[in-house]
């Protein structure tokens, strides 16, 4: 009887660590959720900032019309007149994902909207990516380590960012899809089975059709297969993990349209199939090895290098020279800019005028990690107590999140996976030792305890020598026998048993344990507060708290709605390109360039019809076909992101192309400035005129609250457009290309004016009319 | 003007009317009074007519001619009898009203009120006849700019349309603002206060038809729902959910040129006059969970009051909306169910309002769909005027067979068509509980497919190497298990060694001291003997060999500390029959006591390590 009991309860504790760890990962799901809902409740259900919004509409047009027709979508309604192909030039995951979800959902008559659908899908697909999470570091160092590390990640701000709710974007997936790829490569490499390899393969194909960042994935794995070669550790398991990632993978991700034939031919790629061969070689060599004596396998190494010194310079000089022949050496602009972080400011100013493409600060780097910035070090130190390919694969992933995430403030979301695992580990090898130590102390109290710690720390000390000693010859050995299973469990047994005789002081254990906690308990403090407070803006509805309550700018949508209730269908807008996905999808108008800046010559056409006088903006835009002109405006309610603000980019990009904007014609002594000290160039531009038209009328002075300046030109007319809305706070105005009819008489009377006040703006005028580049 | 005049002269071709007039000659109008509201953009006839039947037979229909511009626009017409006046005067139901089509009459529309009794000889009565326009004012000009007022022109003739002789009448045009921009003068013509007054003009024949054209400012938004759906979803959980959708336009001058905010924002009541800026939806009591959106989002300007008869919704569009102008929102609110739906013989009915909650609005196109719950039978629609009626079905939150939908559908709908409908059904309230115990069923079907999977063999091969190895596995574990078992077993028989011993120090007995002892002992080896034939089939098991090192070791401890609580137990035992001292007792054992702590802890950890296998 009492047998039984026992035996029973055995197998129910057993069964309770599961069905409790199983708990712990359903509530950490329910946490990565419900912690991004903040936006939803603060807030509303909708669609955040600039690229969602396209998401968004792209994935309506996916649900309404169908997958075939998604990829041959040609999208007339954005970048007028060229169009731009959908299909060919968007990574489908998230709208492919989003897409299924809304369609299973219908089917089985639960009536989602699309919208609703999008803006919940990042919040869901955070709560699988911490369940990835869980099984990557279960397999780097079990499910203590894994259960903390989901725990963080689902928390981790730097996410949290990029997936609250209504965060349709790319990231929201590709983060779940890079830990999951990760995840089944050391499932692979620890079990050396070839279906999770194939698994992994998958994954990475998704990968590929979510995010650009697919790239790291296809160098990093290839470092670590690297790394192990050249540290020992070849295995056919090794092998198993890597050949059939570069064979499927690449051969899956060139059916991705948008990367296509980029997955063999750009630089990206050429590292992988380099370590591919590599590998193959060292393959080759292990089986030689096995089957020559050592005297012949001596000759066969003299032979092969020879031959193979051969072969390799004429495969490097063929990647050299495929390197060569592409244009910006077979690299994107954006992975240039993350090797050398300053090539993009020097050469590309529409990459370096995104915010998110800076460098980070330090203080981005606390915000975004807080605390997990301090346990890493630990991590890595944890992942060194015995290294093992899961292990030194993480450290890998560690180090180059970090030098990129150095880059490029949009990366530090590929650190915050990496940093979340480390730090897992870090907690739970630290709790582990203070717990151990406390239960030491607490069953061995009949004892002097004192006597007790120093006898313990001794005893560790020998043991962790001669244990650590045998745990490699077990190793080598286990490997010979190929014993897998046994590979895998022979160090972490090991390393238990180690762990268990580090005993620390009790006060010392309850001490640190404590602390631990609290520094736990800060994370989680900050986290919640990012996410209600710093993450959670939809960016297209700003609020304010005064002392008269909360008052809320709902310019932009107010603008939208007008411009998509009261304005021709076929009628095109022009704007500067971070509002054209928004106008395209909440005001269904065309425009002319849009956040996906694939037409560097279209948006320096803009750029320099923004920067004109108003006469040329006029000739341009008219070449355009364009009807409207959006400016978005803070001068009057001190909203700090507006068009003059981006202005010099403007200003910069214009001129990239058409090297008559030149932008010193706009800074005085260096300094952009809008008031009376400003350039005339800069006070006749006509992004000025249509930022400022009648602003002085307001109180009379026409002060900035941005700038914090008065205006420089105050009262001024416009000749060639007329106001035809402007949002309740200023924040965004609309105004209408004046007909040619009424333009010339707005010109007679302008010339006379003009004759009369200066003599100079009418010969400058003429000038910039025959450099306009659409005429 | 020059089109309106021509309208009108083409309406009112004389010659026909004569000739049909004769015909229904034998009642005579004695006395007509009519006033025409023209306060806001829907315009309200009101006339009393007083009848003589001065004919031969009796009569039993009265006939009531419009113009084709004005009946193509008749949204509403209540004829009832009026008896008394003043104070005293009651008012009958309201009289059917039938159209009828005379032949060769093109451009004029004929209702035919059927009276409740005939209208004997000589016999008179007095009726009044309320008919509601839309779209008869037309902005003049058409378009303005926005610091002008609206301007909107009306036109009809100074005399009763009618088949009938009228003896005397008289008209009243009720202006919104006492000023107007100009009128048309004819004799006994007065303009005071903000009414014009025609008449009285006395015997007019039939068919004299004088064109009145009334010019004036009337800055009233003309806002017209172009289209209006409203959905009443019934949910027998407690909630009648209302979704309506607004496509509106502001019908009145459009804008023409800028609009400036800035002139918009400081002088809104000259720069803007005719704009629309705000609606107020009167809604149910207790209406809850109110909200205000369109397509791309909340609107936050909106503002809700309640008391214990309505609420009120203020909302406003998300910009002021100037002629012309449009914009599409949805409103939505739940209302309980019990204060609209009853039950009735068996049947169950909503009763609930047609028309839009909104003040003074125009309804182009209105569809009420009453989204009943699924499974509802038999249903039936009352409502107080004809419309166009339809099913349909609504597939939505775990529904199979669909919900059906009764679809109305009406043209020209104002708020004197905000009267209650009732829709009948009959629904089994049983029904109620079949989506929770689909979902019940649903669930437990998924448990019982996870039970069923995890305790399936779904192995294709029977006879791989794999999969031998699994089984040889299981077997392994099994026998770690039974090995457990024993050991705990062991440990357990420790404790109560112990026990013993602390009961010793306690009571002295050592003879039951000593008996513990002996069938501790004898369980000790019964247990050693189970043990055996494990070790060797852990021992002999490939699957086991990394295991194997461990038990072993575990064995060993097993054993040493066996030996030492034996030795600990006899020591004691020893003492005590020595009558030695407790001090004395605890120096002899301190060195083997905490021999047994070590190898405790060990064998526990041991234990536990292979437990994690």
């Amino acid at each position: 009887m009492a047998a039984q009991e026992t035996s029973q309860s055995a197998t129910f504790r057993h069964a309770f660590g599961n069905v409790l760890s199983f708990a712990v990962l359903l509530l950490i799901g329910v946490m990565a959720f419900s912690i991004r809902l903040f936006s939803v409740i603060k807030y509303e259900s909708v669609i955040h900032e600039f690229d969602p919004y396209f998401n968004y509409r792209v994935t309506q047009f996916l649900t309404k019309s169908g997958v075939y027709d998604f990829w041959n979508w040609f999208d007339d309604r954005t970048w007028y007149p060229l169009g731009r192909v959908i299909g060919g030039t968007v990574y489908p995951g998230l709208t492919l994902t989003a897409g299924t979800l809304w369609w299973i959902l219908n089917s089985i008559n639960i009536p989602l909207s699309v919208e609703t659908v999008c803006v919940f899908t990042a919040p869901v697909f955070s709560a699988f990516a911490s369940w990835a999470t869980y099984l990557l570091t279960k397999e780097i160092k079990g499910a203590g380590a894994g259960l903390t590390a989901a725990a963080l990640l689902a928390m981790v701000p730097s996410y949290i960012s990029r997936s609250v709710a209504g965060s349709y974007d790319n990231e929201a997936v590709a983060i779940f899809a890079l830990i999951f790829t990760f995840y089944l490569y050391i499932k692979t490499l620890n079990t050396g089975s070839l279906f999770y390899a194939t698994l992994n393969a998958i994954a990475y194909f998704y990968m590929v059709c979510s995010w650009g960042g697919y790239t790291f994935i296809i160098n990093l794995i290839p470092m670590h297969v690297l790394l192990c070669i050249v540290t020992g550790r070849y295995s056919p398991r090794l092998y198993i993990a890597y050949a059939p990632l570069v064979v499927l993978g690449t051969l899956l991700a060139a059916l991705v349209p948008v990367v296509g034939f980029n997955a063999v031919m750009t630089s990206e790629h050429f590292a992988s199939f380099l370590v591919f061969i590599i590998i193959h070689v060292v393959a080759l060599v292990y089986y030689i090895k096995g089957i020559l004596t050592p005297q012949m396998f001596k000759v066969a190494v003299t032979l092969v290098v020879s031959v193979g010194m051969v072969l390799c310079v004429a495969v490097l000089a063929v990647l050299i020279a495929l390197v060569a022949s592409s244009p910006t050496k077979g690299w994107s602009g954006r992975s240039l800019s993350l090797l050398d972080p300053t090539y993009a400011s020097k050469y590309i100013p529409i990459i370096a005028s995104v915010s998110e493409h800076q460098p980070p600060t330090w203080p981005s780097y606390f915000m975004d990690i807080n605390v997990l910035a301090f346990l890493v070090p630990a991590g890595i130190i944890a992942c060194f107590l015995p290294l093992s390919d899961a292990s030194s694969f993480a450290v890998l992933y560690i180090v180059t999140s970090v030098y990129f995430s150095g880059v490029m403030v949009r990366l530090m979301l590929v650190l915050a996976p990496a940093a979340c695992i480390m730090s897992g580990i870090a907690l739970s090898e630290a709790f582990d030792v203070f717990t151990r130590s406390i239960k030491f102390h607490l069953v061995g109290t009949t004892q002097n305890p004192q006597d007790n710690a120093g006898d313990a720390t001794k005893v560790t000390q020998n043991d962790v020598k001669s244990e650590k000693s045998e745990d490699t010859v077990k190793e080598r050995s286990s490997r010979k026998s190929k014993k897998d299973k046994e590979n895998i469990e022979k160090p972490s047994l090991v390393s238990r048993v180690e762990k268990r005789l580090l005993v620390l002081p009790l006060e010392t254990s309850v001490m640190a344990v404590f602390l631990l906690v609290l520094l736990g308990a800060f994370y989680v403090v900050h986290c919640v507060w990012a996410a209600a407070e710093a993450y959670s803006a939809p960016s297209i509805v700003l609020t304010s708290r005064s002392h008269d309550g909360l008052h809320v700018f709902d310019d932009f949508r107010e603008a939208y709605a007008w411009l998509s209730h009261n304005t021709e269908v076929d009628d095109k807008v022009a704007s500067w390109w971070d509002y054209g996905y928004q106008t395209t999808a909440m005001a269904n108008r065309t425009v002319i360039v849009d956040n996906n800046t694939w037409n560097n010559t279209h948006i320096a056409t803009v750029g320099t019809a923004m920067s004109s006088p108003e006469k040329a903006a006029w000739d341009i835009f008219n070449s355009l076909d364009v009807k409207y002109v959006l400016v978005v405006f803070g001068g009057l309610v001190g909203y700090p992101s507006d068009d003059i603000n981006k202005f010099l980019w403007m200003v910069r990009i214009g001129g990239g192309v058409f090297p008559h904007i030149k932008e010193p014609d706009y800074l005085r002594d260096g300094q952009y400035r809008i008031d009376s000290q400003a350039t005339p160039t800069m006070l006749n531009s006509l992004m000025y005129k249509l930022s400022y038209f009648r602003f002085v009328e307001t109180d009379g002075r026409g002060y900035d609250r941005v700038r914090n300046t008065e205006i420089g030109k105050k009262h001024f007319k416009l000749t060639h457009f007329e106001e035809v809305f402007t949002t309740h706070h200023w924040m965004v105005r609309i105004y209408k290309l004046k007909s040619p009819r009424n333009r010339i008489r707005g010109k007679t009377k302008r010339s006379k004016s003009s004759l009369q006040k200066s003599g100079t703006s009418p010969s400058s005028k003429r000038s910039t009319r025959k450099r306009n580049p659409w005429q | 003007m020059n089109r309106l005049r021509r309208d009108l002269s083409l309406l009112f071709i004389f010659g026909f009317f004569t000739l049909f007039s004769n015909v229904c000659s034998d009642l005579v109008i004695s006395k007509l009074d009519r006033q025409i509201d023209l306060s806001s953009q829907i315009v309200r006839f009101t006339t009393s007519l007083k009848l003589e039947n001065n004919g031969v037979e009796a009569v039993s229909k009265v006939l009531l001619p419009y113009p084709e511009n004005q009946a193509k626009n008749l949204a509403f017409l209540l004829v009832t009898i009026t008896e008394g006046k003043g104070k005293t005067k009651t008012s009958s139901d309201r009289l059917p009203v039938d159209v009828i089509h005379p032949e060769g009459m093109p451009s004029l529309t004929w209702y035919a009120v059927s009276l409740p009794k005939e209208l004997s000889k000589g016999g008179s009565l007095t009726l009044e006849v309320k008919a509601v326009f839309t779209h008869l004012l037309t902005p003049f000009p058409e378009k303005i700019t926005q610091a002008d007022a609206q301007l909107v022109a009306f036109q009809d003739s100074a005399h009763y349309l009618s088949p009938y002789a009228v003896k005397v009448q008289s008209l009243t045009v009720k202006l919104p603002e006492p000023k107007v921009e100009s009128y048309t003068k004819l004799e006994n013509t007065k303009f005071s206060g903000s009414e014009i007054k025609y008449g009285p003009y006395e015997n007019i024949p039939p068919f004299s038809l004088p064109t009145i054209i009334v010019h004036f400012a009337n800055n009233k938004p003309f806002s017209v729902a172009q289209e209006l759906v409203r959905e009443i979803e019934v949910s027998h959980w407690g909630n009648v959910q209302v979704t309506e959708n607004y496509n509106l336009i502001h019908a009145g001058a459009e804008l023409k040129g800028e609009f400036s905010r800035l002139d918009y924002e400081e002088r809104p009541h000259v720069r803007g006059a005719s704009a629309l800026r705000s609606l107020v939806a009167r809604l149910p009591a207790r209406a809850h969970s109110i909200y205000y959106r369109d397509e791309i989002g909340n609107i936050s300007t909106s503002n809700v009051y309640s008391d214990s008869v309505k609420t009120l919704l203020e909302i406003e569009p998300r910009y002021p909306m100037f002629g012309g102008w449009r914009t599409a929102f949805t409103i939505g609110y739940g209302l309980p169910l019990q204060d609209f739906l009853f039950k009735s013989e068996g049947k169950r009915f909503l009763d609930i309002t047609f028309g839009c909650p909104m003040n003074d609005m125009v309804i182009e196109n209105i569809y009420v769909k009453v989204v009943l719950p699924e499974g509802s039978k038999d249903i039936s629609v009352v409502a107080p005027f004809p419309s166009k009626e339809t099913r349909e079905a609504k597939l939505s939150h775990l529904d199979i067979a669909g919900r059906p939908v009764v679809v109305l559908e009406k043209k020209n709908v104002v708020p004197e068509h905000n009267q209650n409908f009732q829709v009948y059904y009959r629904f089994s309230s049983l029904s109620l509980l079949r989506e929770p115990l689909m979902l019940v069923f649903g669930f437990l079907l998924f448990f019982v497919a996870c039970i069923a999977y995890v305790h399936a063999d779904l192995t294709i091969s029977k006879s791989s190497s794999s999969y031998i190895a699994k089984l040889q596995w299981d077997e392994v574990q099994t026998a770690i298990q039974q090995f457990q078992n024993i050991m705990n077993r062991v440990l357990v028989i420790h404790n109560k060694l112990d026990a013993s011993l602390r009961d010793l120090s306690r009571t002295g007995d050592v003879q039951a001291c000593k008996a513990a002892r002996k069938t501790a002992d004898a369980f000790l080896k019964e247990l050693t003997k189970e043990l055996k034939p494990l070790l060797s089939f852990l021992q002999s098991s490939p699957q086991a060999l990394h295991i194997v090192a461990k038990v072993e070791e575990l064995v060993v401890k097993e054993k040493e500390l066996q030996e030492k609580v034996m030795l600990k137990h006899s020591m004691v035992v020893d003492s005590y029959e020595k009558k030695s001292g407790g001090k004395d007792i605890d120096n002899r054992i301190a060195a083997v006591q905490q021999k047994i702590t070590l190898l405790r802890q060990e064998v526990d950890d041991l234990l536990e390590v292979i437990d994690e296998i």
